[in-house]
């Protein structure tokens, strides 16, 4: 890899929180849950109906924002929160690559024990 | 969100058999393709180069954690793209072999867990990677979401 390459992907890890811790949180996962539908809501719709301040709601809609879950929009004096599928496609791919690798090499096991 | 792999395959040879080639080094490593500098010891770092047509260039660091004789054999490793990344300073996965003895032979049980640990830039490889059939085992993420809300 190149040296500009390598320099790309520190800069990438810096600005990238991981997604996995970002989701590993049951507030989070929930808040996810509302905003996937599709609509963008505000932190006020998004505090009706839970048991969490507005401001732990607004923490919670950081951690998101910073690993690229969600993304916000000014509209007038209210910023709007949305989904962004992309970092869990993204993530959903990578384990699924490295499940496949974990399928070829234990399909090269099977033979050298059963040969 | 699902982030752990596992994977269970039978084996029609004992369970000393299997122990021996995950545990052997040498072993391992022909069939894991890597070709490993010595043998595995609980708690020392494993080094050697990945033996992979097309991944020659990637060297192999894990840290050995259990050998439980027959039973499991477990280490840690990473998922840097780095070529220099050094183990002791990176993020790392586990992944535990699990041995059970079956009427057929054994029953191995593999799993990979801690991907929460990993920073977000392993998606960088899984777009170089992108050529492969997993693409179409993709979900729908919304509906995915919604089912584990």
């Amino acid at each position: 890899m190149s040296r500009r390459g390598r320099s790309r992907i520190t800069a990438k890890r810096r600005a990238h929180a991981s997604v996995f811790a970002a989701l590993g949180d049951e507030t989070r996962l929930s808040l996810v849950a509302k905003l996937c539908g599709g609509q963008p809501r505000s932190i006020s719709q998004l505090t009706r109906g839970s048991r969490l301040t507005r401001q732990a709601i607004t923490k919670h809609l950081r951690v998101l924002q910073n690993a690229g879950v969600v993304h916000s929009a000014r509209t007038g004096r209210e910023s709007r929160f949305a989904f962004n599928p992309e970092p869990m496609e993204e993530i959903k791919k990578y384990l699924d690559l490295v499940s496949e690798r974990w399928d070829q090499a234990l399909s090269r096991l099977k033979p050298f024990v059963e040969g | 969100m699902e982030n752990r792999i596992e994977k269970r395959i039978e084996l029609k040879a004992p369970v000393s058999r299997v122990w021996r080639a995950l545990t052997d080094h040498r072993e391992f490593g022909e069939w894991f393709r890597v070709n490993l500098d010595g043998p595995f010891v609980p708690g020392e770092i494993s080094r050697g180069q990945i033996t992979y047509p097309g991944y020659e260039h990637v060297k192999w660091q894990a840290v050995v954690q259990k050998m439980e004789p027959e039973r499991l054999f477990s280490f840690t490793w990473h998922h840097s793209l780095d070529p220099d990344a050094d183990i002791s300073k990176e993020p790392t996965t586990l992944v535990e072999f699990r041995l059970e003895k079956v009427q057929a032979g054994t029953l191995l049980t593999l799993t990979e867990s801690g991907f929460e640990n990993l920073p977000g830039d392993l998606r960088l490889e899984a777009f170089r990677r992108n050529d492969g059939g997993w693409t179409e085992q993709m979900k729908n993420i919304e509906s995915y979401v919604a089912q584990r809300p």
